[in-house]
């Protein structure tokens, strides 16, 4: 497995605040890595590392295995792509894209060359003489990208760059980053406060939180086999009872909380006795009681939220599981009954579609 | 003006137009007018104004064109002043912009804001003293046996003392100074605009620090280069202060020429023809800048 970024016990503090502490992660050449996390939670200090325009205060950069210390962001193999994507307003589409090229003293010819078939890549071959205003959200979008790739980079770093764009045109664009991610080969390494981008198009996400990684894996990893309550909670909707862990047997843990004695899988061999949380997805819930009662709540329904594909129902929290609102993603079969507000709603879950994991912090709402 | 009356009504808003109106008609528009009647007059005594050898003509502005001698070479001495006015003031403007873009570029991006609010502090104090006492001060620093001097002969700089006020030296030196300011904020005001991940951008894509100024800071700043570059250029032509203080008889001033034939010469005609010159000068200065820098009015209003 080649390793092209290799972050080495990376540390980073800003006078007393730790914005990233001890990171140490491999990312792989060819790979479409994610970067994903709350505002403030180091991040983008990690891509300006990586980039070059801050130096870690502890720890090592490696770059196909070349220590990065020293060596400005203008001397290293990366193209950094800014969320405001800080396109040169005063020069052309072309003269933008050719601007690493002119850089480098490549001549005018072998330029306009260059940025014509980046052009034909972004599939935007009329624009080269446009000025940059004369351009849409997305084409601005692309002419950033065209204007990375020209320099050629290993890594390709992209600092939510599709936050400006509206809904439409940002799925539109992340099917066109993850294709001229797989046709130019080159290790992307992305970063985002939206789950939805770092799911769909990732080979590897990285979720952070306070200047560490909780967990590292592919998008799915992420989301069924959460490691951390701050995971479970900051990726996708995720339903929380707090409780004690009485027994556990067969993988399967039994946990006395608020809501009744729950039973949910077991991920790690925890003491009987300690403080836990059981996680269930909206989606794994189902209406109607479990056998035999068991993982079994009925509580009084707040409110219906009605998506067309699915009908959303959040139940009163009942005081307990943090103070949250307890919600059942019900898929709309023509069986979904009308809630009336009020009215009390029983729902269920098997044990191997909840997952108990010790507690800890969660995202906030 | 409708909208003025709906908001302040008619007593008001006839109080604010009226007064603008008569401060600029009488004291700006009138003056100047009677300065340019002047400058198309014969200068007669008074008992002969109006009579038969009262006439229009040119003969005033002809006056400082009059002499010139392409073949031999030779120039007469106030166009000779006339040229080196332009020249020098130019002079000033392009060390002026010299001399404020690191600084300025300095405060609106490096400095941190704190740093950057006593910078701009330290620039505008000095310019709460008169600018005759500021003047008088680099009199004083450029004297043969002033600081100046003192200083590069102390440091081995110079082995002997150089006479700053003799030459041009001084006039462009003090004059820098004196008109520092109206460089430096347009260029801060400019250079604050850009957007730093640009910079960024440009550096991330591989240039080196000068080709980030020349392509991307440089660009920018055009409206702020053109406003500080007109400021300059117009007050250093019009200067009287400095050239007076810190010039020798070589190197005297338009301003100093249009004085001496107001009120040595008492030729009022002539000296208002010179002064309508010298406005045509610096109006002209003006458009050749922003036909050059590409600018418009607008632009340099922002």
């Amino acid at each position: 497995m080649s390793r092209d970024v290799q972050l080495d016990h990376v540390t980073m503090r800003f006078g007393d605040f730790t914005a990233v502490s001890d990171v140490s992660l491999d990312i792989r050449a060819g790979e479409f890595f994610s970067f994903l996390g709350p505002s403030g939670c180091g991040k983008t200090t990690i891509l300006r590392m990586i980039s070059g325009f801050m130096e870690p205060s502890a720890g090592a950069i490696r770059i196909g295995g070349a220590d990065m210390a020293g060596i400005g962001p203008n001397k290293r193999p990366t193209a950094l792509i800014f969320q405001n994507l800080a396109l040169f307003p005063m020069m052309t589409v072309a003269e933008n894209i050719a601007f690493g090229l002119e850089m480098r003293g490549v001549d005018r010819s072998a330029r306009r060359k260059k940025a014509m078939e980046l052009l034909d890549l972004i599939a935007l071959p009329e624009s080269a003489d446009k000025r940059i205003d004369q351009l849409s959200g997305g084409q601005k979008q692309r002419v950033a990208i065209a204007r990375a790739l020209a320099v050629e980079p290993q890594v390709m770093l992209l600092d939510e760059p599709l936050s400006a764009l509206d809904l439409k045109l940002r799925q539109h664009m992340r099917t066109e980053l993850r294709a001229i991610q797989r046709r130019t080969g080159l290790t992307f390494i992305y970063i985002t406060h939206d789950q939805g981008e770092a799911l769909t198009m990732s080979d590897r996400v990285g979720v952070m939180s306070r200047g560490r990684i909780d967990q590292v894996g592919p998008s799915h990893a992420i989301y069924d086999a959460p490691a951390t309550p701050f995971v479970a909670t900051f990726v996708g909707e995720n339903n929380v009872f707090a409780g004690t862990l009485t027994d556990a047997a067969g993988g399967i843990g039994h946990v006395e909380t608020a809501a009744g004695p729950l039973r949910a899988s077991l991920p790690e061999a925890l003491p009987k006795g300690a403080p836990v949380l059981v996680f269930v997805r909206p989606e794994r819930m189902r209406l109607g009681p479990g056998p035999d009662g068991l993982n079994t709540v009925t509580r009084p329904v707040s409110h219906v939220d009605f998506e067309g594909n699915f009908v959303n129902v959040a139940l009163d929290s009942g005081g307990g599981a943090h103070g949250r609102a307890m919600l059942v993603q019900l898929p709309n079969d023509g069986r979904v009954p009308a809630f009336e507000p009020g009215s009390a709603a029983t729902v269920s879950f098997d044990p191997g579609q909840a997952r108990i994991l010790p507690a800890g912090e969660l995202a906030k709402e | 003006m409708s909208a003025l009356v709906r908001r302040y009504g008619w007593p008001i808003t006839l109080f604010m137009t009226g007064t603008t109106a008569v401060w600029l008609v009488v004291m700006v528009i009138l003056p100047a007018l009677v300065m340019v009647e002047y400058s198309f007059h014969p200068n007669l005594p008074v008992t002969k104004r109006g009579g038969p050898e009262d006439y229009y003509t040119l003969t005033n502005y002809a006056a400082l064109f009059r002499g010139i001698d392409l073949t031999t070479w030779t120039f007469p001495n106030d166009f000779t002043v006339f040229i080196r006015t332009i020249w020098g003031a130019s002079l000033v403007t392009f060390l002026s912009l010299v001399v404020c873009y690191p600084i300025a570029w300095h405060v609106a991006k490096i400095a941190p804001p704190r740093r950057a609010a006593v910078m701009i502090l330290l620039l505008v104090i000095p310019f709460w003293i008169n600018e005759i006492l500021r003047t008088f001060a680099w009199y004083i620093i450029l004297a043969y046996q002033g600081p100046l001097n003192a200083a590069l002969l102390g440091l081995g700089i110079l082995d002997k003392p150089v006479r700053w006020l003799s030459g041009s030296g001084g006039v462009l030196i003090g004059m820098t100074y004196a008109f520092l300011l109206f460089m430096m904020f347009p260029l801060i005001n400019a250079i604050e605009t850009l957007d730093t991940n640009q910079v960024e951008a440009a550096k991330d894509l591989g240039a080196p620090t000068w080709q980030i100024h020349r392509r991307i800071v440089i660009p920018h700043a055009k409206p702020g280069i053109a406003v500080g570059c007109i400021m300059v250029f117009v007050l250093a032509a019009s200067s009287y202060i400095v050239p007076a203080l810190l010039g020798s008889p070589g190197t005297r001033w338009f301003t100093e020429t249009i004085y001496v034939w107001f009120f040595e010469g008492q030729d009022w005609p002539r000296g208002s023809a010179y002064a309508f010159i010298l406005l045509t000068l610096c109006i002209t200065f003006i458009m050749l800048v922003m036909r050059l820098f590409k600018v418009g009015l607008a632009d340099i209003a922002k």
